[in-house]
């Protein structure tokens, strides 16, 4: 082991003593902590019920954790379309690389075994709890308690192990049991591995022969190196001239830049660039940005509303016409599902108008 | 015979200035090394927020990561969280639930440990055959870094274990601070044993991507358990059986039963010189083959190399005794002659167990495991130093 500095053996711990207690200072109640006890340090602060209650929130398979409430397969149908089918599928298929919640049974022991949450997820809990902490994905934790319910009610129904009428509930929820419970094994290997293993190696004459059998060049699906290798050449080239330009060259580019973008505040446009961050899950921007879950979204402003070539909107934007400017985007951002009833984009919407004004001073750096 | 004019000729940089002190306050590599960074695999995820990419271990030399390469995997992207604004929770069956600032940990006593990370996806894409051609895409999901960080150990007594009672069949349930909630539960016994809460990486803070600024540190196990932004500790009676402990980070045999709990990173060692990324330039004659072995179940003894695919082995030189749960590097200083070679590397540890064929694995999983391919590699050396990723009889 590499221990440049282990654990001391007598660290100064605190004995049986109180000793005050550090606080953060932020919450006067947090000082009525503890002492120290034998082998602490009295360091940190006790956590208070409402902060336990704010952050523990998963749930296991026997219940533990879960909240009361309900929600039916029909309300799970129309949050699922809204929130979660742009990248699961309306049926819980899955779109393109995103996961398929639905289908796959039978297919474990196949040889491209499909594995979604009816075909291979033993406890129901890990779906609630994942749906409730992490889901929709890029706006996660916004769902209530009952939404939660219903969207894993429509996921079960997705999976044929429900009736339309079904209603999941905090009462209910332990008779649901999963077609692959009892598809698991605790980990073997020391077993039906390790101790084929652990022998002493063939150094001589351990093969008659050796053919090649298989090439990963004929799958051929390994990322290129050309891009890179163009890229360490732009580099170099660059280094080689920059000495001289640099001051001149970086004027010149700001002011072609600013120039184009119609007089962007750059700070505003760089703010943008992050708020970004929320929407690239799905959307593109810039050179060679495509249409993914989302349109991609060069030259939106001053751009017709649903006309993005290719692209298969929700019927609301494809049939709202007018064009995106400023106004309309930051209206459709602050609230896209009021903008927009029956819009696919699983987005919640900016709260902060400085975001907006960003976001969209960010978009319309790429026109 | 022609004079080398590098040497009979005065270059530049003999006579002129380079760069002075704080040209580049914070270095990064020389622009030659620009190739030696991490790089992704596009088709393999929906989208770069919840994705992998891999370490250049082609190009990488002794056995620590830089940062700035050491393969990343987010599944909500990599979040920014401020020190100032960092708080760690302990919970759930403990005698008194805590919260520690990022201040608190650092006044805790400290430890330092190298360990590598491996992702149990790693060489995941070469189960049903040679798929990606070079050692940074078969082998790429681990790095080796030196941690410095307070033993998980340490925190739990500071909450006290009293009221978990019998500690034997407890659990610690260990959350992240991001959209992505990733959580995984670790039995007690490894809690107690050597897993470390990070916050610096090879003597500086962890980098935004290896979750700045704490990280939970598992040795031997695998980098999913290794929660980034680390913000919760909960003590429980159970396993959790999150998301990431039984939809993914599970082993589907070939009979469609799936192994859970497969957390031990098993020994395995991959030549990464030469490898498809890293050809032979230099023509036969001296020839210094290397590459890395690892074990989660403690230190490699040692690794033997083949250049006729394994028909016969040669024992390689360490280049320092193996250290547990960390990467050990290994050279075969040997002779080309110029010839197709098929080579291979097979590490040992000191359990005793010897990195299995692909063949061996297949025998007893099947070929839809995706996590935990820890198989021998072949590379395929053709006569103009070239190499590609093979499968062998």
């Amino acid at each position: 082991d590499r221990n440049i500095a282990g654990f001391p053996e007598n660290p100064p711990v605190m004995t049986a003593i109180a000793a005050p207690v550090v606080s953060s200072g932020l919450i006067g109640a947090a000082n009525a902590s503890t002492g120290a006890g034998e082998g602490k340090f009295g360091l940190g602060r006790v956590a208070l019920p409402e902060e336990i209650a704010a952050w523990d929130v998963d749930v296991s398979p026997d219940g533990t954790g879960l909240p009361v409430g309900s929600g039916s397969v029909e309300d799970g149908e129309m949050l699922f379309s809204e929130g979660c089918a742009v990248c699961h599928g309306e049926f819980a298929e899955g779109v393109g690389n995103w996961p398929k919640l639905a289908g796959g049974e039978g297919t474990l022991a196949n040889d491209d075994p499909v594995k979604t949450v009816g075909s291979y997820w033993p406890h129901l809990s890990t779906a609630w709890d994942y749906v409730n902490r992490s889901m929709p994905y890029g706006n996660a934790q916004t769902l209530s308690d009952d939404d939660v319910y219903a969207i894993v009610a429509y996921i079960l129904y997705s999976n044929f192990l429900v009736e339309d009428d079904f209603v999941l509930s905090n009462e209910n929820f332990l008779e649901v049991e999963l077609p692959n419970a009892d598809g698991f094994i605790i980990d073997d290997r020391a077993e039906t591995e390790y101790t084929i293993w652990r022998t002493e190696p063939c150094m001589e004459n351990c093969k008659d022969s050796v053919e090649i059998t298989m090439r990963a060049t004929v799958l051929d699906v390994t990322p290129q190196e050309e891009a890179a290798a163009a890229q360490a050449a732009v580099a170099q080239t660059a280094a080689v001239t920059e000495p001289v330009a640099e001051a001149p060259a970086a004027e010149a580019a700001a002011v072609v830049a600013a120039a184009e973008a119609d007089a962007l505040d750059p700070m505003l446009v760089a703010a943008g660039e992050k708020v970004f961050g929320k929407c690239k899950a799905c959307h593109q921007v810039g050179d060679g940005a495509k249409s993914r879950t989302g349109p991609h979204l060069n030259g939106i402003i001053g751009a017709d509303i649903g006309a993005v070539d290719g692209f298969k909107y929700s019927k609301v934007l494809a049939e709202m016409g007018g064009t995106w400017t400023h106004e309309t985007l930051a209206a459709f951002l602050a609230d896209p599902r009021g903008f927009a009833k029956g819009t696919k984009m699983s987005f919640a919407g900016l709260k902060s108008e400085d975001d907006i004004a960003a976001v969209t001073a960010y978009l319309a750096s790429f026109q | 015979n022609v004079p080398d004019p590098l040497i009979t000729e005065v270059q530049d940089w003999a006579m002129s200035f380079g760069d002075g002190v704080d040209a580049s306050p914070y270095g990064l590599p020389i622009q030659y090394e620009s190739d030696v960074v991490r790089r992704n695999v596009e088709w393999l995820t929906a989208d770069t927020t919840s994705s992998i990419n891999f370490t250049p271990i082609h190009a990488l030399d002794g056995t620590i990561t830089p940062q700035g390469c050491a393969f990343e995997r987010h599944h909500s992207g990599a979040i920014e969280l401020r020190k100032e604004d960092y708080r760690l929770m302990i919970n759930g069956l403990v005698d008194t639930p805590l919260v520690f600032s990022y201040a608190d940990l650092e006044r805790f006593p400290r430890e330092n440990h190298v360990y590598f990370c491996e992702c149990a996806a790693n060489t995941g894409m070469e189960w049903a055959g040679a798929q990606l051609n070079g050692a940074q895409f078969t082998h790429g999901m681990i790095h080796n870094m030196e941690y410095t960080g307070v033993s998980l150990r340490t925190l739990l007594t500071e909450a006290g274990l009293e009221a978990a009672g019998d500690l034997s069949d407890k659990w610690v349930y260990v959350e992240g601070a991001d959209a992505s909630s990733n959580g995984r539960s670790i039995p007690m016994d490894k809690a107690l044993d050597d897993v470390l809460v990070a916050f610096k990486a090879n003597g500086e803070a962890l980098r935004k991507e290896h979750g700045y600024p704490v990280r939970l540190v598992v040795p031997g196990w695998e980098g999913n358990m290794w929660v980034k932004w680390i913000r919760r500790i909960e003590v429980t009676a159970n396993a959790v059986e999150s998301r990431e402990e039984t939809s993914k980070y599970t082993d589907t045999l070939e009979d469609g039963t799936s192994r859970k709990w497969t957390w031990v990173m098993d020994a395995k060692s991959v030549i990464t010189s030469p490898s498809p990324q890293a050809p032979i330039t230099h023509g036969s004659g001296p020839l210094v083959i290397t590459g890395l072995a690892w074990s989660g179940h403690g230190a490699i003894t040692r690794v033997d190399v083949s250049k006729d695919g394994g028909k016969t082995w040669e024992t390689a030189r360490l280049a320092k005794p193996g250290e547990k749960m960390a990467l050990t590097r290994f050279y075969l200083d040997t002779e080309w002659n110029g010839e197709d070679m098929l080579i291979q590397s097979r590490a040992m540890d000191e359990t005793g167990y010897v990195q299995p064929t692909k063949h061996q694995l297949r025998e007893v999983r099947g070929e839809n495991s995706i996590y935990h391919n820890n198989c021998i590699q072949t590379w395929h050396i053709m006569p103009n130093g070239e190499a590609e990723n093979v499968e062998v009889s």
